[in-house]
């Protein structure tokens, strides 16, 4: 707001700064205060007695003659072995950005360089698969699975995985690859090329941009996923998400919810640095389909 | 492109789609049908001198097993899963519609019935939050816009995390909080008077909890969009609106919100599609007592010993009559733009 004329008065401005720190406080709170607790042992985090021991660690110090501990990290990653869940993780998300990345591109630019009419209808079902809950669809596969053999294993979670990644990996592309103008690549037909080598040496050094933004929200699907993870993998291969919530069902009754709190934060902290680094990409991404339409 | 070579660059993402969307979702209608095998029974006759005979009916271990590796599928029942108590349930609610009193009392008994209810709470769910945090998200983008340009920067970080975060994650989080030993909980006890005061007691407060949890976590997507939006704002018709005398809240509402109109249209029914499928938070805050839902029924009943794959597969056909419902006009929508093309 930069002229004079349209500077804010006084109360509305003190008004406007009190609501963004509300929000602030909302939207960043929960995740200080879980990891300001993560460090206390549970009778301090889930206090009874007195909130205000959750600040200071009143039991905790009692039990550990300091104030933090690590003892809630150590349960989960060495006792409950929380860093297969991690390591399982990255696999998929590895894999499934890779894999999506790969065929979502080829397909994402075939559409945005045919004008034809199918490709319409390519990406209107496309747009109704995106619409489609995973949970309704883990019904169909479970007895395949079984029969095939293929259940609880990582390779066959990846494949789904990047299966409903594809329509949202569509449209994205296809949006980006608009962007990039078709005398690009047609000259490089022009000049002898077929269309893929077109592809090959016009269009992909251009396009990591688009395809980078479309590779995070790729691995936040994947590294989110919780339905499709938790009903297709078996105990041993879980990743992190299905993990957690299973620490729950165990723990609750073990006394070990810190277990699970310390889990939850140091499932927390990789996205944490996502955002920071990539947080222009993010953002462009969400945007992206709305300048649209 | 040539119709050749669009097949060959679209075969991989095409046949992914075909075989991991497509055929399951075909699948799922199919095993919709079917309902496991009943066990063979056998019936042996006992006969012990002086006693008597007497006649003991078992099941047929082997028979039963071999009928089920026949035909893995079960036995055709047509649409009897859908009606069936766990789901439409058409003999109970006919039942409650002709001896209720009152509507008051048939609603009573209806949303008694597990797809009712989840149904009931996926609905109010989906229509509370999605214009809540239409709301919420379209005041944070207008009052960080008006921010000093380093502040901004680090508000759209941390506004991102509560939509970054795994929502399963993200509900943990929260529940903690208001659980009745945490931060908030002890807050809200306080507050009530009551030693016994908590959120997961009642229904009414469950829900409450679980719409907090919804805007809180999708309210920094409409954020992020409107304020996209808000940068993109023709600065000329705004001087315009105030050399005319419009006030502030005249040229938000005259100029703003007509500019953020396109944008408000696809939140919404983005959101409405996503909030549909809510699920995680009622695993989270461990609400399903009072909260179920479409997605959660799907999940309960594919969980544990017993996969109920048959009701599962029934209850994953309605759900996604609903979703179509929902995407409706969003199809209109596109189709349109395409004719207009």
């Amino acid at each position: 707001m930069a002229s004079k004329a349209q500077r804010m008065p006084l109360g509305l401005r003190i008004l406007t700064y009190g609501f963004v720190l509300v929000w602030f406080i909302l939207a960043a709170f929960p995740f200080f205060w879980t990891f300001w607790g993560s460090f206390k042992v549970e009778l301090d985090f889930f206090s009874i007695a007195d909130w205000t021991n959750a600040l200071t660690g009143e039991r905790t110090k009692a039990a550990y003659d300091s104030a933090f501990t690590g003892a809630a990290y150590k349960g989960a990653w060495v006792q409950e072995e929380f860093w297969r869940n991690v390591i399982n993780t990255f696999i998929v998300c590895f894999f499934v950005v890779c894999t999506s990345l790969t065929i979502g591109t080829l397909g994402g630019y075939a559409l945005s360089r045919s004008s034809f009419r199918y490709t319409f209808w390519l990406l209107i079902t496309a747009l109704i698969f995106r619409a489609m809950p995973p949970i309704t669809l883990v019904a169909g596969y479970l007895l395949p699975f079984f029969e095939w053999n293929v259940w609880g294993i990582l390779p066959t979670t990846i494949i789904v995985l990047v299966a409903i990644n594809q329509p949202f990996t569509l449209w994205m592309l296809h949006s980006f690859f608009q962007n990039i103008p078709k005398e690009l690549d047609e000259s490089a037909k022009v000049d002898g090329c077929t269309q893929f080598q077109a592809f090959r040496h016009v269009i992909v050094p251009v396009m990591w941009p688009g395809v980078i933004t479309t590779g995070l929200f790729s691995f936040l699907l994947a590294y989110n996923d919780f339905a499709v993870t938790a009903m297709l993998l078996s105990e041993s291969n879980r990743t992190m998400v299905p993990a957690i919530a299973a620490f729950l069902g165990t723990t609750y009754t073990e006394g070990n919810v810190m277990f699970a709190v310390a889990a939850v934060v140091s499932a927390t902290a990789p996205l944490f640095i996502l955002v920071m680094v990539f947080q222009r990409q993010i953002v462009s991404g969400l945007t992206a389909g709305a300048v649209k339409g | 492109m040539k119709h050749r070579t669009f097949f060959w660059f679209f075969l991989p993402t095409g046949l992914a789609m075909l075989l991991f969307i497509a055929l399951p979702i075909v699948s799922v209608v199919i095993q919709s049908v079917y309902a496991p095998h009943e066990a063979v029974l056998k019936t042996v006759e006992n006969c012990t001198p002086l006693v008597g005979c007497t006649t003991e009916t078992t099941i047929d271990q082997d028979a039963t097993r071999d009928i089920r590796e026949a035909k893995p599928l079960g036995r055709f029942v047509g649409l009897d899963i859908y009606l069936d108590r766990g789901h439409l349930a058409a003999a109970e609610v006919g039942e409650a519609w002709s001896s209720s009193a009152s509507m008051g009392e048939f609603f009573d008994r209806l949303f008694n019935l597990p797809l009712y209810r989840a149904l009931a709470f996926t609905l109010t769910f989906t229509f509370i939050v999605t214009p809540l945090l239409i709301g919420f998200g379209l005041m944070i983008a207008l009052a960080v816009n008006s921010l000093h340009s380093r502040l901004k920067g680090l508000m759209i970080f941390f506004s991102l995390l509560p939509m970054i975060v795994t929502p399963l994650i993200g509900s943990l989080i929260l529940f903690w909080m208001v659980d009745s030993r945490g931060v908030i909980g002890s807050a809200l006890v306080a507050l009530a008077g009551d030693p016994n005061f908590s959120m997961k007691a009642s229904t009414g407060l469950t829900w409450v909890m679980l719409i907090v949890y919804g805007v809180w976590h999708s309210a920094p997507f409409a954020f992020v969009v409107f304020y996209a939006g808000l940068q993109t704002l023709p600065k000329d018709q705004i001087e315009a609106a105030q050399i005319d005398g419009a006030s502030r809240w005249q040229r938000i509402k005259y100029v703003v919100v007509p500019h953020l109109m396109p944008l408000v249209t696809f939140v919404a029914l983005i959101q409405l599609m996503d909030n549909f499928r809510v699920f995680e938070p009622v695993v989270g805050f461990n609400a399903s007592a009072h909260a179920t839902s479409l997605s959660w029924i799907i999940f309960n009943d594919l969980g544990g010993e017993t996969r109920q794959l048959s009701a599962a597969s029934a209850t994953s056909v309605l759900t996604i009559l609903g979703v179509a419902i929902l995407l409706s006009p969003v199809l209109v929508r596109t189709w349109r733009d395409f004719k207009g093309k």
